[in-house]
This record gives C-alpha cells, structure tokens and sequence, in this order.
C-alpha cells in the first residue's frame, strides 16, 4: 500500500491489470457490455488499460429487445465515438417464441433473452473469456465470487468448487470448451462507481438523471412507459412524474424511484442517504431467496 | 458505501464534493477474520455493517424474514445470515467460500475477508490471507485455542500478514470473566510467540450484543484497551518502504504500430522517473525509461501499485513473464529455489511430477525435486515426509523449466508469490512462498562439448528415438520390444531394451510400488534414457507407466519428436488369461496391493504416435508396424516391409 495512490487509484489500477492479464493470457476474450454505469466504467477503464492501442477484443451486448430506448441510442454513440468493435446479439428463438416480459414474467424473460442468449452468443463466437461489471457489494452471492470465475463447457458456476485466488496471480488455463468471466469491478463499492464516474467525467445513459417521464405503478413499482408495447390494466394510468433510475435494465422489471437529482452530485448525495439497497430496483433478484446464485449457476452472469 | 456523519439532508453540491474529497484522503486496511467453526466470525462481519449502518432496510427486512427461517438465535436477527450468501451455506449455517464485505468509517475505507472455519476450506482462507494486512483471529470464550485457532494464525504467518487482532468472542456467556479470557490470551500469545507478527492486540468481545465491537462495553470494565473498530482504524499499517528496489514484472507488451512499443504491467516494489536506468532481468541487458505513458498523460514518475506502460530507449528483447528491475538491487533469477509449499489439491503432491507454476505474469513447468519437510501445523513441528495431502504444508525444492525472476516472499509478496497449477485439470492445486535461490543451479554450468548428439548419432546411421512401449502387464510389451531388437540389430541400428526386470534390479531397487516410489522409477528411467538418447542409442522402453503424468514427464526431457508413445492395448481380461508370470492371480487374491489393472488404475495414453491393438495380431506384425513408423520418421533409412516374414 502507498501513501501516494489514493484509494481511487488503487482501484483503477487493479482494474487494468486484470484487463491486461485477460488479454495476455486468453486467445479471443470479449467484454459484455450492458450500457449501465458499471459498464461504462469498465469501459473507460479498458480504452485506459491498452492505450495507445485500442482494447483488443470486441464488446458484445445481449440485447433483450425490452432495453430503454436511451439505451440502446446510448450504446450505439459510444461504440461511434470510441471507435471499439460492437456486436449485439439477440436470442432470436427467444424472438419467435414472443418472450415478453408483461406476459412470461421475469423469470422466463430474463431467462431465455438474457441467460440462453448469453450462452449462444458465447458459443457462436467462441469466446474463452468475456468481462463482466459485476460488484461484489451488490448481491451476497456475488460476495464470493472469484475475480477470474471458471466456468464449465454448460457455462455454469460451481460456487462450492471455486479455484483459489490467491495474490495477484490468476489461473487463466482452461480447457477447450470452458470459460473464464472475469470481474474488474469487483473490488468497487456503488459509492467508488458514483466517485469515479464524478472525477473522470464518464458519460452515462441520461436516464440516470431525475427528469419527468410515463410512468405506471405497478406491484410497488414505478414502470416507465417507454414504448406501445406496454398495455395499460384496469385502474392504471400513466402519470407524468420526476424520477431516475439507479439501475438500468429491460424496461418493464425496471423501477423508477421519485428523485429531482439532476447532476452527479445529487445522485450520490441522494445515495448516501438511501435507505435501500440497489437492486432492489430489479424485479429479478427478489423473486425467491437465492435467486441470483440460482441463475449464475446456469451461466446468468 | 458509508453514511456515518452525515448531515440529515445533503442537498448542496459543495457538501456532496467535500464528503467524496474526505473520502479520498482515507486509508483502506484489508483484513480478514478466521477461527474455528462457530467461533462467530459471521456474526462479528455482520455486526460491524449493522453498527456502522451498512444495511439497508430491504435487507434487514430480509433478514429478518431468514432469521425465522434458518436463523440459530430464536427471534433475534442472526447476523451471519447477512453474510452467508450461498444458498447451502445458509442451510447447514456454515460459511463454505470467502465473503467480501465492504465498509468505511469515517477514518478508514476496509475489505474485510470473512474465510471459513473447517478444516477442508483451509485453501479458501489461504485466499483471502494472501491480500490482507492484518487477521482478525476469533475464539470462542467457552472452547479457547483450538486446532484451527493455531492452524489459521500458523497460514496468516505463512502468507506474510504482520498484524493479529485475538477477539475472545462469546465472552458474555462466560459472564464478561476477565480470567477466561486471560487464561486463552497466555494460551494464544505461548504459542503465536513464534510465528512472527510484529503485534498481537488481544480484545474481549460479544459480536451477538455488539460489547467491545464498535464501542467499549461498560461490562468489561477491567479491559483497559481500545474497542475492535477503534484498533482498526487506528492501527499503523506496514508503509511501503519508497526505497525497496524496483520491480516491475511485465504483464503484456503494446505494440499498436511500428512506432509504439510499450511494456505494460503494475509496478510491484519502488519508483521509477522518467531516465531512470532500468535492466531486463533475465538477459541483463540495460536501458533507460523514455516515457511513461497513461491515457491521462505521460507521468514524470510513478510509484509501487501503478498500473503503466514503460517506454524504453533502446530495442531491448522483453516479453511477458520478465522483469525490469533496478540495475543496482537486482531479483534472482534461478531455476532452482527453495519455497514454503501449501498443497490445495485432492490429489497429493508427489516429488517428481511435473506441474506448471505460475507467478504474477510468468508461466513455466516445474517439478518439486525435494520435500524437505511438511510442517505439523498444530505442533510447527518438521516432519518427514513422501508427499503433501490436501491443506498440508511443507518445505520444499522446485525446479524450472525455464528460469524465473523473484525476490524472496519475505521481501515482496508480488515477486515471491506463486502458484501450482494441474497439467491435466488446470485446477489450482498449489500455492508457494519463495524463500531463496538455490545457488546449485547457477554454479553448475553446461560442459560445452565438441562431439554433440548428432555427431554420435549420425556416425550410427541413425536418429535417436526412445520408444516408449506402454500398456498392462502382460499385454505384450517386452515381446514386441525384443522382437523388434532383435530386428533392427540385424539392420546393424545401435539399440538398447530397458525394462522392469533390468531396471527393478539394478538402478531402482532401492523403490518399492507406493505411488511416489512409481514416480521417482519412472524419472530415473527418463533421465537414464535421455543420456542413451544423447548417446545416438535408439532405446525400446517397456514399462507399464500407467500414469499419464509421468509418461509427459519423459516426453518434454527430450527433444520434440525423439518420444515416441506406443500403446500396447491388449484387454485386460485378455491380459489375465495370458498372466506369464502368475501375479494378475496373487493381485487378484489380494496377495499384491497396488497391481495396475486390479486395485491400481491404468490411464490410457490419449494421443500416443503409435497406438497398436493387439487383438488378433502375431507379434511379427506388431513389430513391423513400430518399425514402419521409424521408416517414415526417418529414424531409420532402410525400411523395408519384405525383410519381415509376414
């Protein structure tokens, strides 16, 4: 530990050295790029790691086709201006099938469009390794987490048979067929995100920032409207009001919460002062305790 | 996340950017907390985020819900549950994997590793002791010093952790006693005496009722120190000396274009300025840095933790895996050390068989040439030892294929670090602490010699082979290897047979059929056939060499191309029919333990140059066919299929 590095610095660096350990040691990684802050971060973070040179692997999104508009806006501007390799990948059995969130509920939904499209796309281009934003903060089975997680040729996750992680020395030999997810992030807390994206001046999708949108309650939730396929049940109605998101997903399993903070630094003057955790947010997490180690052990990142 | 002292309502930018700048001057201490099972480590990691008021309403409600489920405390919140996340470590109420948990106070940032008790996770907390400064480690007021007290404090010793916090838990339920916990602080402090930490701070402590976690408790008024929280903020943390040497091991070299070559990693020890005279480790040859490049900017200087991209002034051959070091303090760099050896595999650590080490950004094969000793982790004694099981630990000498760079751990955790890694399953199996270079292996130097390998060969009209026949006993080996003597002495080839009975009763009667004895066979046999192979010799081997292991061992001492696998397959009920010399009938009757086939396994080669299917086949045919291969690999010139009466 040095005096001289702050505790941002210390982060940051970890960060990039994983991303360079990644693209020594694996044949065709790829990062997932999900278009929220965490991802943007991690972003950042790679054009850092490899400059001059640009990151050496391609970002891929596994676009649900439920995604915000802004997102998806957000996502394709970034991808113009960086100038990275963008690939998106839509589970098109999932598309044919007619998933739909309002109808199959979350769990089917996250499942076929997210889980299973995941998968494909990993098979289709046969990645051995792919980044993802993940925080062990987040959730308590991403606590125990390794930050280089093996995954078998099913792309599941063994927790109980984790390799062990010692030092800065990563084990990145795998066997044809199985995969590495690799974590840079998971040593952030929400504040260090929040901190870095203030201190660096990272773009984030605006639906971040407080403003006044459609939106329905719905089972507790505040739902934005954000396009016609939303049907409207009986006794709802779409309200105009000032809110913001603090995570970003499919639209419909996504809450908004009432906030006027509209730059920065109220978004994290509003955090530290909140009295529930992130991903409460997210429709997917609560639907039965365990729910997130159940879906990582099915290759869910 | 934090929100300890805060005003009621931020809603001024300017308090927002003065709170994220206090942020940033705080410290961050990483420590981890170890100890027995149902020593309470959870429920302390819990308290701590519940006294610091890290939990959010939802979870609490969550909590409060699993709490009536699977909790132990009644209709008390049970802590540990916060931080037992995986499903099955909720159901058996143990923690199986370490948890990292976050938190600050308004002094310091931490990352507290919560590691699990039982014996068979002893590689888990070996983790999270590899990144912290200082353990946490907790007894049970009513147990005292137990096995894993001792175990775990002797592994955060081993893995350089300076600074031990003894937090006698459940003090409340032996009525706050200051003599308890006198008596297991003696106990701990006996045996800790040895293990090296520069401090100890014994605290009396109730992680269910919060006495002496956050705030000094008034129950345990005749304990005179600081409050858990209190120590861990203010404890002095092991500065980096600015001085130590530089390291800076390379992770990936940048090369965009013709104009860019960049050497990136994280700088491991010291500073390093724009000018400043650097050397590559492993070739010595010197340079200077030019620049220092970041996205941000060209650096003037930077400091130990950084992660840049060296540029350099001259073309100086560096890849992955070396180092640039300081020119007047370099690293070793040896393929002989000696090495403090934690074993994590469920298969043991045999001497002799060959693995791959890894270090921060360097990959080699390796074999441990010696286990000096495993080490009684209960008593520190030094005890003999064949092998290393799963969580023992031992003293050992590696070797490299390759050498390495590396300062001693004691010196630096990122140069001295490494771990072992399975050929087959790529599962981490090991890991080790470098203690020294052994100086055997830079002081014998190769004899340059005049007549070389191709000479003797070549005056033979012959290439060197070692054909390595493999298979069950009583599958056939030594028959087609004679024959196949016998035939290519007649072509006037330079040969030599080496199997069981020539070998057993000579060279290696010394070893006996245990699983390290098997292995140290088959080495000697590799180097003996090496030096025949050297020799211009075409040797025929024919050895059961039921482990894959091994016959890779042999493989890569020789040149590409000179081990030729031959898989004698004959089914092993076609084996115990033939049984020559009557043991598949005493193995069988349990007469001989460890027979391949019967009680002892028999890997199949995957991809052997040679696989020959006995079924069916004369003998004659078999040996032509081996011939043949050495025909067409130009091993021997004059193949010819009508020398052969078949």
């Amino acid at each position: 530990m040095n005096q001289n590095l702050t505790h941002l610095q210390r982060l940051e660096a970890e960060s990039i050295h994983i991303f360079r350990e990644v693209a020594a040691t694996f044949a065709n990684p790829v990062m997932l790029y999900s278009i929220g802050k965490d991802s943007s971060v991690m972003l950042h973070l790679a054009m850092k790691a490899f400059y001059p040179a640009k990151p050496p692997f391609p970002f891929l999104h596994v676009d649900t086709t439920w995604k915000f508009r802004e997102m998806i806006a957000f996502r394709d501007a970034q991808a113009r201006e960086l100038g990275f390799e963008l690939r998106v990948h839509i589970n098109e059995d999932g598309v044919r099938q007619g998933i739909n969130p309002f109808v199959h509920g979350s769990n089917t939904h996250t499942h076929i469009m997210k889980t299973v499209g995941l998968r494909q796309a990993l098979d289709k281009y046969g990645f051995d390794a792919a980044f993802g934003g993940a925080r062990r903060d987040e959730e308590k089975s991403r606590a125990k987490e390794r930050i280089f997680s093996f995954r078998n040729a099913q792309h599941g996750w063994d927790p109980k048979n984790q390799r062990p992680e010692m030092w800065k020395v990563y084990n990145t030999r795998i066997a044809k067929g199985e995969s590495i997810r690799v974590f840079p992030l998971s040593n952030w807390t929400e504040l260090d995100i929040w901190q870095y994206i203030l201190q660096e001046n990272i773009p984030i999708v605006p639906l971040y920032f407080a403003a006044r949108r459609p939106v329905v309650e719905r089972d507790g939730m505040l739902i934005m409207v954000d396009d016609e396929r939303m049907e409207l049940k009986a006794g709802e109605k779409i309200e105009e009001r000032m809110v913001r998101f603090r995570t970003l997903g499919c639209y419909p399993l996504t809450g908004a919460i009432e906030s006027t903070a509209a730059t920065l630094p109220e978004i994290v003057g509003e955090m530290l002062i909140a009295r529930t955790s992130e991903r409460q947010g997210r429709l997917i997490d609560k639907d039965e305790a365990g729910s997130m180690e159940k879906k990582k052990r099915e290759g869910y990142f | 996340m934090n929100r300890i002292d805060l005003p009621a309502v931020v809603d001024e930018m300017d308090e927002v950017l003065a709170f994220m700048a206090d942020q940033e001057k705080k410290s961050l201490l990483r420590f981890l907390t170890c100890g027995s099972v149902d020593d309470g480590k959870s429920t302390l990691i819990g308290r701590l985020l519940y006294d610091t008021k890290l939990i959010f309403e939802d979870q609490l409600a969550a909590l409060q819900n699993d709490s009536r489920k699977h909790g132990t405390n009644g209709d008390d919140i049970d802590f540990a549950l916060l931080v037992d996340g995986l499903e099955a470590e909720r159901e058996q109420g143990i923690t199986i994997d370490v948890a990292y948990r976050f938190f600050a106070t308004p002094k310091r940032k931490f990352i507290v590793a919560d590691t699990p008790g039982h014996e068979q996770y002893t590689r888990n907390m070996a983790t999270g002791a590899s990144t912290a400064d200082l353990a946490i480690v907790l007894v049970d007021a009513r147990q005292g010093v137990l096995t894993q007290t001792r175990r775990h404090s002797f592994i955060a010793s081993l893995l350089g952790i300076r600074h031990i916090v003894l937090a006698v838990n459940k003090i409340d339920l032996v009525d706050y006693s200051q003599d308890v916990f006198d008596r297991i602080v003696a106990d701990y402090t006996g045996f800790a005496a040895d293990l090296g930490f520069a401090t100890i701070q014994p605290i009396p402590i109730s992680a269910r009722y919060g006495d002496n976690v956050t705030l000094k408790s008034e129950k345990l008024g005749w304990y005179d120190g600081p409050a858990l929280l209190t120590h861990l903020e203010t404890i002095s943390l092991d500065e980096t000396d600015a001085a130590r040497p530089f390291r800076f091991p390379v992770q990936y070299v940048n090369r965009p274009n013709q104009n860019f070559r960049g050497f990136a990693g994280t700088i491991a020890s010291g500073t390093i300025s724009v000018g400043s005279p650097v050397v590559v480790a492993k070739s010595g040859k010197a340079s200077r840095v030019k620049r220092i490049v970041t996205q941000d900017g060209d650096l003037e200087q930077a400091v130990e933790g950084q992660a840049v991209t060296l540029v350099l002034e001259d073309e100086v051959e560096v890849s992955r895996g070396n180092m640039l070091v300081a020119p007047d303090a370099r690293p070793d760099v040896a393929d002989q050390f000696a090495a403090h050896l934690v074993w994590f595999g469920e298969e043991a650590m045999i001497p002799g068989r060959p693995y791959l080490l890894r270090t921060e950004t360097d990959q080699v094969s390796v074999t441990i040439t010696d286990l000096k000793y495993r080490i009684n982790i209960n008593s520190f004694a030094q005890e003999a030892a064949k092998h290393l099981a799963l969580n023992e630990v031992g003293v050992c000498n590696l070797s490299t294929g390759e050498p390495i760079a590396f300062d001693p751990y004691k010196e630096n955790r990122s140069t001295g670090s490494f771990i072992i890694i399975d050929r087959m399953t790529n599962a981490t199996v090991g890991a080790g602490m470098i203690d020294f270079a052994l100086r055997r292996a830079s002081n014998v130097h190769w004899q340059a010699l005049d007549v070389d390998r191709d000479a003797r060969a070549a005056q033979k009209s012959q290439r060197p082979a070692v054909l390595w026949f493999t298979g069950l006993s009583g599958s056939g080996k030594s028959t087609v290897a004679n024959l196949l003597e016998k035939h290519l002495h007649s072509l006037g080839k330079h040969t030599y047979i080496l199997d069981g009975d020539n070998v057993r009763h000579g060279l290696n009667r010394d070893l006996g059929f245990t699983a390290e004895d098997r292995v140290e066979n088959i080495r000697r046999v590799g180097e003996v056939t090496k030096l025949m192979a050297d020799a211009g010799l075409i040797v025929l081997v024919s050895f059961i060499s039921p482990f894959r292991a091994e016959r890779r061992l042999v493989r890569e001492l020789l040149p590409e191309g000179e081990f030729i696998e031959i898989f004698v397959d004959t089914p092993i009920e076609e084996c115990i029919k033939r049984d020559p010399k009557g043991l598949y009938a005493k193995a069988l009757r349990g007469e001989i333990k460890n027979f391949t086939g019967v009680d002892s396994p028999y890997e199949r080669p995957e991809n052997p140059e040679i696989h020959l299917k006995t079924s069916g086949r004369t003998t004659e045919e078999l040996a032509a066919e081996v011939e043949k291969y050495l025909g067409d690999h130009g091993i021997i010139s004059n193949f010819n299929a009508d020398s052969w009466s078949i």
